[in-house]
């Protein structure tokens, strides 16, 4: 087996040699005018060989490697155990949400303004995931361009505020609608369209919005975006330090306490954590009803499930408005936290990251999603120190990920339907 | 029951089938015989709408559903066994039984699906397996089992016999004569021609996309043509 490796190994080592050696061994310098190439660091050539020596053994060794590591699910304590039963464990899950959103609720007076933040982006990603886990994990549909509904949403609460004053709460409706709206679009022409056929179109879609959104300037800004976008109010109360509009009072006055910046930050986060709750409600609700078995029965079998006369057009077409629709939700909240949005908030990255939580927490799991969504979005804030290598412990994490549970975090056993006890 | 004119398939450019016309009256058996390639999937893909008879007109107890979706069709009274099965592999055998009734009410799906476990008691032994771990046959049962779930006036099966052993086919086809019993006109298409004619009152030998011969079951099976071509001579 070694030895069977030895010549893929030499020859991967050579690779990381190639590719590494000329990017990180040479410096340029700039000199005044000249550019002056200057050989590296005696340290970094090391680190440079030390990778390659690496690659080589790891290449030697990888079916021993992966072997030990596709053992590793044995530490895994949940593992040996007996399934659990689907009514015990749909009652775990429900507890675990419960106590998951009583933390949530907690979560802003505990912690720092920038933790809030922070908190706040992980709803909004709560949010994009379990609209796009219906796309993708329940009807199955693999939806690339998940990040221009996102952009519908933020920009039309940020359009109808420049443009018309609408508030936050006019706005919330509006965006979800208008997205949902973008949704059943896109739908149409993709009906027919399966797996990769239906990603590419969908990816295409995804930056068509972004292009225009960029090159509409006279509406849009372009590049430059929109800023200035207001804060929500509290039954016509403003959470600034002094009233903007006119009729309305400051919630600091009302109450008689001092100004602080932190109101608002925690009362957004609060109607973040709401949004997000009634996401998963009502997405938990759907997926209990005809729609979600039509979604699951098309995702296993297309031909099948037409057989038995569900209309594709009708079940795709629900899936991606709905999915859709929290997505436009999730934007308005978006645009309303940042108070500015330019087309760089909604590049392909975005969507990936939605599609990484959804395939990270097991799709269709909604309790693995969320754990996902918080992990995907708080595990690069803890990289921090190690800055431009964040990403690429991300990426590493993904993949050790993948290889240790290729089927997610909480794969998700689906309720099972009881008929006996249905009346 | 179900009658075709005249109907001409097209996948594209070419014709799959060129002007079949037949007739599966009220409560009768009737078998569809054909070498591989002839049309037969064809042919009942087209009563169900997709892809769409290019020209000539399909028949539903005196409608006519040649224009009519897909999903529209296949809620009239009429349900099929499609070619491989295609059970819901994810889905428990309970859960694929009820995707079978999703537009009858709870109540309907209870007794259909009472009266699918008295037809496969086997069936449920595995109420709460995954419809992939089963069997080629136990997935044929559940196949038809799925189809029989929207209490359909007729039923077309397309080569439920495919892939299984003797012992499993027998069952089926014991399964198929007892639906007969039952008042469900049966429209089969099969591979398996001394079985499936056998069974049939009337039976239609198709080869590429023509309907070559017609007759009773009995006489197909005597027919030595048909002896030749499709019960080994
Ligand atoms: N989707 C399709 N696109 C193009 N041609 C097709 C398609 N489906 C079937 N055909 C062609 O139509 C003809 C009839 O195919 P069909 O599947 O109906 O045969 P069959 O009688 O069911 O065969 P078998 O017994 O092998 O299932 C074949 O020549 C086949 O190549
Ligand atoms: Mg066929």
């Amino acid at each position: 087996m070694v030895a069977q490796n030895f010549g893929h190994a030499l020859f991967c080592a050579m690779i990381t040699l190639i590719i590494s050696f000329p990017i990180l061994g040479f410096n340029l310098e700039a000199q005044g005018i000249n550019v002056t190439l200057t050989g590296a660091k005696t340290t970094t050539i090391i680190g440079v060989v030390l990778a390659s020596i690496i690659v080589f053994g790891f290449q030697l060794f990888r079916d021993a490697i992966m072997g030990a590591l596709g053992t590793l699910p044995r530490f895994n304590p949940l593992a040996g155990r007996e399934p659990m039963e689907p009514s015990r464990r749909v009652k775990l899950e429900s507890r675990i949400i419960t106590v998951l959103v009583v933390l949530f609720l907690f979560w802003p007076f505990m912690v720092s303004r920038g933790s809030v933040d922070l908190a706040t982006l992980v709803l909004i990603y709560i949010m994009l995931a379990l609209g796009l886990n219906v796309v993708v994990g329940l009807a199955g549909l693999l939806d690339l361009g998940y990040e221009a509904f996102y952009a519908v949403g933020a920009y039309t609460f940020a359009l109808l505020s420049r443009y018309f004053d609408i508030s936050f709460w006019l706005a919330l409706p509006i965006g979800a609608l208008l997205a949902a709206l973008f949704g059943l679009v896109l739908g149409f022409p993709v009906l027919r369209l399966r797996g990769d056929y239906l990603a590419i179109v969908t990816l295409g879609f995804g930056e068509i919005i972004r292009i225009l959104l960029n090159n509409w300037t006279n509406v849009t800004g372009g590049p430059n975006g929109i800023g200035g976008i207001p804060d929500p109010t509290l039954f016509g109360m403003e959470f600034g330090r002094r009233v903007k509009e006119e009729g309305n009072t400051s919630f600091h006055e009302t109450f008689g306490i001092a100004y602080s910046g932190e109101h608002k930050v925690i009362f957004l986060y609060l109607i973040a954590l709401v949004l997000a709750v009634i996401t998963a409600m009502v997405i938990r609700r759907l997926m209990r009803m005809p729609v979600g078995r039509a979604w699951e029965a098309l995702r296993e079998d297309e031909i099948a499930a037409r057989s038995l006369g569900l209309s594709r057009t009708a079940v795709k077409l629900s899936a991606f408005t709905i999915g859709a629709f929290f997505a436009g939700f999730a934007g308005t909240v978006f645009a309303s936290k940042q108070g500015f949005i330019s087309p760089e908030s909604f590049v392909f990255l975005e969507s990936a990251i939605i599609l990484a939580i959804v395939v990270l927490g097991g799709m269709g799991s909604q309790l693995g999603v969320i754990l996902a969504a918080i992990a995907v979005t708080i595990l690069p804030e803890l990289a921090r120190e190690f800055s431009e290598y964040r990403m690429l412990i991300f990426g590493a994490a993904m993949v050790l990920m993948m290889v240790w549970r290729p089927q997610g975090l909480l794969p998700m056993r689906r309720i099972h339907i009881k008929l006996n006890r249905l009346e | 029951m179900l009658v075709l004119e005249d109907v001409h398939t097209h996948y594209g450019k070419i014709e799959a089938l060129h002007g079949v016309s037949l007739e599966v009256s009220r409560g009768e058996l009737v078998s569809l015989i054909g070498a591989n390639g002839a049309g037969k999937t064809t042919l009942l893909m087209t009563v169900c709408g997709s892809p769409r008879a290019s020209n000539g007109r399909i028949f539903l107890e005196g409608r006519e559903i040649t224009g009519d979706t897909t999903a529209n069709i296949m809620r009239s009274g009429m349900a099929i066994v499609p070619e491989g099965r295609r059970v819901f592999s994810g889905l428990t055998v309970e859960e694929n039984l009820a995707m079978g009734g999703f537009f009858n009410s709870k109540e309907e799906i209870r007794k259909s699906q009472a009266h699918v476990y008295e037809l496969f008691p086997r069936l449920k032994e595995r109420e709460h397996q995954r419809a992939g771990t089963m069997s080629g046959g136990e997935q044929q049962m559940l196949a038809i089992g799925r189809a029989l779930m929207s209490k359909p006036r007729i039923l077309l099966m397309d080569e439920p016999s495919l892939g299984l052993a003797p012992l499993v086919i027998k069952q089926i086809f014991e399964i198929i004569g007892q639906l007969r019993e039952e008042g469900i006109t049966i429209f089969l298409v099969e591979q398996n021609a001394h079985q499936a004619l056998n069974l049939a009152d009337r039976g239609y030998v198709l080869e590429t996309g023509r309907i070559r011969l017609h007759d009773t079951g009995k006489n197909l099976l005597n027919n030595p043509e048909v002896q030749a071509a499709y019960l080994g001579g």
